[in-house]
């Protein structure tokens, strides 16, 4: 009796303590709500006014729907800035080959092979991840101006694998490092080379971490503003989109179609909006890195 | 999603034992494994910084790109640049461009990271959610606040008028003072999910015992938070603050689209400033270098206060 009473009164008292029963779980969720219906505005007049005519949107009192809109934005968005969406694909899909290709093997052989130097190149990997990138850019255009790259998909290929390639590394092997030792050192009793065991065994397993490392490279290639803006600034065929949006507003101050341009900014966000729902619960397993040890 | 930072994921666990290789031969295939990145740090990083320094030592501009002829100035690009007004002003930006970032973001993101902590309905979807300013690319991030503060038809000044707050248009982006405000807004707006992510996570690992023992020695919820809360995720805020420093030192696309670093120079930071140097039209190629040299030395001196932070975390939560 006495100790029952303990057991339902200790909780009792640490939650008055923190004072919480006394905030029902639906006022929390509706300040919840609130908070994001705030953060997230931006992004809704972003895309309110993609939906309008610019007329609409040049009238003195705000459109709060985007009723009796247009898609001429999109029309417009599309038809100017269909190639350079193309590019950032190639670009950005070019850099996520190129970065997984580079890291996974690295990552293994950090995780779970004898290598020489090793934990210098971890400390370097993690260090470079810090350099600014105005840096990066002012030095690589003097020597992709030498061997003649500027202005190419391969300049933009490689500048932003520099981007996620330290980054894949060290996701990577975090994940790697939790394979078990055991499952491995059973694939060699079974004869299985060291090049197998990572194509059969370690690459399968690490599904997870490998979307994870993958996703996260498209998305900065994807984002990459400032090597477009100095390695392809003089270029019409390989710039990306995000180079495409600043151009739209670039020019001048008083910029007339807002819509194409919000049109623009709105797919331009489609792979982070797509990268959120699709492969969200990858990226959560990629990014706990518990899933082979439970 | 606890965990969104390489550094953070990467020292998350402990060095492997490395006494026993699964496979013979697994020491010279180790090598052939990691050359490739070894290459690619030398020639994509290594380089680039020795070029770069290199490169603050000569009168490098547009003609030395054809001509290749770039004679050794030895520190004139470098009193040349500390002796102009324009550097003065972009390094008194940066540090309040910096430090009002990281205050903000840091602050409002530890108050949604205690909100969040609490368990009830939509959480997790709501949190998901708060992901995305984050996630987007930096130039849409930019653009969209340059579109949210137009004088003219902007929502802001749109809103502001309505509630009769302001009798005219505020021009946000063509003011010296209120263009500092607007970039500040927008990368604060951009930088708060990656603090609550790692602050919630630091949150997350604190064990509910602490709180229970406080509680019943009578402290009370300011003191909880200042006695169990914060020694608690220490480490963490080390980790955020000066990943928030390093990455808040970089930022180059919401300025420049916002501003382009105007009006007169008020929103330029070190790094909008060494591009106008490099690629703003004057392709003054040694003078930019030496400006990202000098930022290449603070984001030194922040990296070790990071190493240094990442010790201190004893790896078993982050």
């Amino acid at each position: 009796m006495t100790a029952a009473r303990a057991a339902r009164s200790r909780p009792a008292t640490v939650r008055g303590g923190r004072s919480r029963a006394a905030v029902p779980t639906w006022a929390k969720s509706a300040f919840g709500v609130a908070v994001v219906a705030v953060m997230l505005f931006p992004l809704y007049w972003m895309v309110n006014a993609s939906f309008q005519t610019n007329q609409q949107l040049a009238r003195p009192s705000p459109h709060w729907l985007p009723l009796g809109g247009t898609l001429n934005g999109y029309r417009d968005a599309l038809s100017q800035q269909g190639g350079h969406l193309l590019a950032s694909l190639i670009i950005a899909a070019g850099a996520t080959v190129l970065t997984l290709a580079l890291a996974a093997p690295a990552a293994y052989a950090l995780a779970q092979l004898r290598s020489p130097g090793g934990r210098t190149l971890l400390s370097v990997l993690l260090v470079v991840q810090l350099v600014p990138g105005i840096v990066m850019a002012n030095a690589l255009y003097q020597i992709f101006a030498s061997v003649q790259i500027l202005n190419s998909a391969l300049a933009l290929i490689l500048a932003d694998a520099t981007l996620a390639v330290p980054f894949a590394v060290l996701i990577l092997r975090a994940f790697m490092t939790a394979i078990p030792r055991s499952l491995l050192e059973a694939a060699a009793l079974d004869g299985a080379g060291a090049v197998r065991i990572f194509w059969q065994i370690v690459l399968p397993i690490s599904r997870n971490a490998l979307i994870t490392a993958g996703l996260f490279a498209f998305l900065f290639a994807w984002g990459d503003f400032l090597f477009a803006a100095t390695l392809n600034l003089n270029t019409t065929t390989w710039k990306p989109i995000t180079l495409g949006l600043y151009d739209y507003i670039g020019a001048g101050t008083n910029t007339t179609t807002w819509n194409a341009v919000m049109a623009t900014a709105v797919i331009a966000s489609l792979p982070a909006a797509l990268l959120l729902t699709i492969a969200q619960r990858h990226i959560a397993a990629g990014l706990t890195n518990e899933a082979v040890t439970d | 999603m606890p965990k969104n930072s390489a550094a953070v994921a990467g020292c998350k666990r402990p060095p492997p034992d490395r006494s026993v290789a699964p496979a013979a031969g697994g020491r010279r295939l180790g090598i052939g494994f990691i050359v490739p990145v070894v290459v690619f740090v030398a020639v994509f990083y290594l380089y680039p910084l020795a070029r770069n320094v290199v490169l603050s030592f000569q009168d490098y501009d547009i003609n030395s790109l054809y001509s290749g002829n770039a004679p050794f100035i030895g520190l004139g690009n470098y009193r040349r640049l500390l002796s102009t007004p324009a550097f003065a002003t972009a390094v008194v930006n940066t540090v309040i461009f910096v430090a009002g970032s990281l205050f903000f973001q840091f602050t409002i993101g530890l108050g949604l990271a205690e909100f969040f902590r609490r368990s009830f309905p939509l959480s997790p979807l709501l949190r998901s959610l708060m992901l995305i300013p984050w996630l987007l690319p930096l130039v849409v991030g930019g653009t969209l606040f340059r579109w949210l503060l137009d004088t003219s038809n902007g929502v802001v000044n749109q809103i502001l008028l309505t509630l009769h707050l302001v009798q005219d248009p505020v021009p946000w982006l063509n003011t010296p003072n209120t263009a500092m405000a607007s970039v500040l807004i927008c990368n604060i707006w951009i930088g708060v999910p990656f603090n609550m992510v790692i602050l919630h996570s630091g949150l997350l690992a604190i064990p509910t015992e602490l709180y229970e023992a406080a509680s019943l020695d009578g402290a009370g919820h300011w003191q909880q938070f200042r006695y169990v809360t914060l020694p608690q995720i220490r480490p963490v805020i080390g980790i955020v603050v000066t990943l928030g420093l390093i990455y808040t030192l970089k930022v180059f696309d919401v300025i420049w689209v916002m501003t382009k670093g105007g009006p007169a120079n008020a929103t330029h930071t070190i790094t909008t400033y060494a591009y106008q140097l490099s690629f703003g039209g004057l392709s003054e190629f040694g003078l930019g270098a030496a400006a990202g040299d000098l930022l290449i030395i603070v984001a030194a001196v922040f990296a070790l206060l990071y190493l240094r932070a990442l010790r201190a975390d004893p790896g078993a939560r982050a």
